[in-house]
């Protein structure tokens, strides 16, 4: 069926919300057709969850107007949206870890008069709605015990409990493994001959053809493209959302090293094995080493381990077993001084919690690494002169867009946090530098500068860098070398000109197959 | 030494003593299920101190001028929901740091109750005293040999807290309001993206929280004691505090933990009155030691509300 025999279901006429100081949606007209699976394709930043929370009720629209099956409606909390039919699903699952799935789901149903729950009959509900959507979770687990995935079909099925026709995803593959990502299309498709209408978020291009009937592109708060899928391409895709042309897939990392036992290992970890927060072994012996002037990649869908791998390296996390040498000396677990003594630049995956602190200027964010050492150190004083010098210049260096040294850091957008982190990192000429997933929500121009600055250093510098990504995109165009993450352990480790990306994503999933 | 042990495995002795016990813990019973059912929504009220005394005052005052004790707990329990809702405006509305607000509001509470009680009475010599609530032995259940007088041969306020405590519990755990308060204090974007309105829940909780609070003060000027005093409550409010931690924020342990603090509150006043020769501040100071030290073992093993002190607002930011 072809939309243009379909109705429209959701209408929304040129909507418009602001936030503070941005303008969010600028005049925005979309519109979903019953039974559809409608991509909102665009970056980070172009307004597609907002409109999304401006229909599901979230956020109030400053401007417009929206339509349900013909009808006008005005949403001033998301139990409104609920009660036409419509159900979101965040990026960030909106669920509570210690109580049961089923109690996670029957929350805040007002349907029953009742003051009791009724778990049996709610149960029998919910169990009927898993068989006909092939959802398969147990009622009766706590959501802590839940994978990823899972908590993700919990979701799903929340919304449908409420009635959802309509079905809106944020970003719902950026969490899963590729076989995850298969299973949650098949649960869309099925959606959709169940006669549901579905919304899905995404900036991932090859996603967005194989799932989506139609496509609509965003880009700064307006829709820019609207197309069937049979009439486009993602070359085309690609250059709508981020307006202009540019190279799909392109390496950044041009010249390739060649890895060989004659180069100096600048991190070598023997057998490692360390704690999780949930007293279950995260990591579970990994041995590998990181070359002089080698950009090693650590791909992996997150949460197999690499946040713990980091917090250990980075000296804030004690492992079971194991060794770590730093250039050659053996790293002193639990003491991150001495990684910062020795040469370790560290990127922290949560910039704002520890990498930053957000309520200090920007010279003291810059400073924080190196304060300890010459010339900013100057007997039990702070040389201040040094540090407004080297705050300055790193501001110019890395272009951090910041009103001045003296400005408060939680004033600067993610990039420019980013690129604070950065330049304090490579301004001590580090020996390694693990970066733990280094454009994480960034914008392209930010990504862009982030990564030409990696490759530079472990160019000119000789510095080994050990990057963490679950960004295949990001892993693929940097590293020299590929390794693998899943459940605690490597899947393995190809050099780039032997690794394709199939493999890559089987491995991720857990699947072992050799590189051809 | 002897005659300490010889009247400690006396039958009257231990009749006293846990009767007694029952008797202390009540009002630790009331305040800690009532800062369990607001930090359940994921407010932490560090008011109840200073709500238990000015409505301890406040239904003092109500009962010396009426002669009725009911009447000084109905405006006990008022007084605990004004400054709830206090509270309230301060946290949940403006969202303001709770701690702060909570210390604030106790301050605020305490100055003003030592403020109207002089204004009221003046500075008589003897405090006035009111007639207090009697003892309401249950018919039959009363003359069960040793357990009727411990059990029942209470203060009317004690069994009603016996029966809070249940009620506490099937209302978080089996009833859809309390499903939707624990998601509030968990998760509260969980609760507002299915729609229960938070900063609603979070008040209620609140008020119904000051209300027991209200109580629980009012039980120690109308019925532990017959008269005000700026240190009746001495402390009990943090007591509660930490009973909620102690008993994990489930209202049957919290209770239990106050059971344990009022047999030990009992058991001081006995050491207190058997003519050692040692401090009474010493005795006075051992029920808040051994809850220290419960603490100590229990609390890193709780696990709070996750949304506790985290005033609830939409993102605004897009994405």
């Amino acid at each position: 069926m072809s939309p243009k025999n379909r109705s429209p279901i959701v209408e929304m006429r040129s909507i418009k919300k602001c936030f503070l100081d941005t303008v969010a949606l600028k005049s925005v007209n979309f519109t979903l057709y019953e039974g559809e699976i409608c991509a909102l394709l665009g970056e980070n930043g172009a307004g597609k969850t907002t409109l999304m929370n401006v229909l599901f009720g979230y956020y109030a629209c400053d401007d417009g107007e929206i339509y349900v099956n013909g009808k006008k409606v005005t949403f001033s909390a998301p139990r409104d949206a609920i009660a036409k039919g419509i159900g979101m699903v965040h990026q960030h699952f909106a669920l509570v870890p210690s109580i049961s799935v089923l109690e996670n789901i029957v929350v805040g149903i007002k349907e029953s008069k009742n003051l009791f729950l009724d778990m049996k009959e709610a149960k029998h509900k919910l169990l009927d709605l898993e068989k006909m959507y092939g959802l398969f979770v147990d009622p009766d687990v706590k959501v802590e015990t839940l994978s990823i995935g899972e908590q993700q079909k919990v979701e799903i099925l929340k919304a449908l409990y409420r009635g959802a026709k309509i079905l809106i995803l944020d970003e719902p593959t950026a969490v899963l493994a590729p076989l995850e990502t298969k299973d949650l299309f098949a649960t869309l498709r099925k959606l959709t001959e169940n006669g549901n209408s579905v919304i899905f978020i995404s900036h991932k291009l090859y996603e967005v053809m194989e799932i989506s009937d139609r496509i609509v592109v965003l880009r700064n708060g307006e829709i820019v493209a609207e197309r069937h899928k049979t009439e486009t391409n993602m070359r085309e895709l690609a250059s709508l959302m981020v307006g202009g042309e540019i190279d799909l897939g392109k390496r950044k990392n041009v010249g390739f090293k060649l890895i060989n036992d004659e180069i100096k290992d600048v991190l070598r970890v023997n057998d490692l094995w360390v704690m999780g927060n949930r007293g279950i072994e995260a990591v579970k012996g990994v041995t590998f080493s990181v070359k002089e002037g080698e950009i090693l990649g650590i791909a992996g869908v997150s949460g197999n381990g690499q946040k713990e791998l980091a917090e250990c390296l980075f000296g804030i996390r004690l492992p079971e077993k194991g060794e770590v040498y730093l250039d050659g000396l053996s790293l002193a677990f639990g003491n991150p001084f001495f990684t910062v003594m020795n040469g370790m630049g560290r990127i922290p995956e949560d910039r704002i919690d520890i990498g930053l602190m957000m309520d200090l200027t920007v010279e003291d964010n810059i400073i924080l690494e190196m304060h300890a050492f010459r010339p900013l150190k100057n007997g039990i004083l702070l040389n201040y002169d040094a540090a407004h010098r080297v705050s300055d210049e790193l501001i110019q260096k890395f272009s951090i867009k910041t009103a001045g040294r003296d400005a408060l850091t939680k004033t600067l957008s993610g990039g420019n946090l980013q690129k604070i982190i950065l330049a304090r990192v490579i301004y001590r000429n580090p020996r390694l530098i693990v970066a733990a997933q280094p454009t994480r929500g960034l914008d392209v121009g930010a990504i862009d500068f982030i990564h030409d600055q990696l490759i530079t250093t472990s160019k000119n510098n000789n510095s080994g860098i050990l990057l963490i990504s679950e960004d295949l995109d990001e892993v693929f165009s940097l590293s020299d070398r590929i390794a693998v993450m899943y459940e605690g352990k490597f899947m393995g480790i190809v050099d780039i000109e032997n690794a394709d990306r199939e493999t890559i994503g089987l491995w991720m999933s857990g699947v072992k197959e050799s590189c051809a | 030494m002897g005659s300490l042990f010889d009247q400690i495995f006396q039958m009257s002795f231990i009749i006293g003593l846990l009767s007694a016990m029952f008797r202390m813990a009540t009002p630790i019973i009331f305040g800690t299920l009532g800062e369990i059912i607001t930090e359940r929504s994921g407010v932490l009220n560090l008011g109840i101190e200073g709500i238990m005394l000015i409505s301890a005052m406040f239904g003092f005052l109500a009962t010396l001028t009426t002669g009725s004790q009911w009447f000084g707990v109905l405006i006990a329990i008022l007084v605990g929901v004004i400054f709830a809702l206090m509270m309230a405006f301060l946290v949940v509305y403006l969202g303001l740091s709770q701690h702060v607000s909570g210390l604030g509001v106790t301050l605020f509470a305490t100055g003003l109750a030592m403020f109207v009680y002089r204004h009221a009475v003046g500075s008589p010599t003897i405090p006035p005293i009111v007639q207090p609530f009697k003892p309401f032995p249950i018919p039959y259940l009363s003359d069960i040999p040793f357990f009727g007088q411990i059990l029942f041969n209470q203060y009317a306020l004690v069994y009603v807290s016996w029966a809070l405590i249940p009620i506490m519990w099937i209302f978080l755990y089996k009833t859809r309001y309390g499903l939707a308060l624990r998601v509030v204090g968990e998760n509260p974007m969980a609760a507002d993206t299915v729609g229960i309105n938070v900063n609603l829940t979070r008040t209620l909780a609140l008020v119904v929280g000051g209300a027991l609070m209200g109580v629980g003060g009012a039980f120690l000027t109308l019925a532990h004691q017959n008269m005000f005093l700026i240190d009746v409550v001495g402390g009990r409010g943090w007591v509660c505090i930490a009973m909620v931690i102690f008993g994990n924020w489930d209202p049957i342990r919290g209770s239990l933990g106050a059971l344990l603090f009022g047999f030990i509150d009992a058991f001081q006043l006995r050491l207190q009155s058997s003519g050692f020769a040692i401090p009474f501040h010493l005795f006075l100071v051992l029920p808040y030691v051994i809850t220290i030290i419960a603490l100590i073992g229990v609390a890193r093993k709780s696990s709070a509300p996750a949304g506790l002190l985290k005033p609830y607002r939409r993102e605004e930011k897009g994405g």
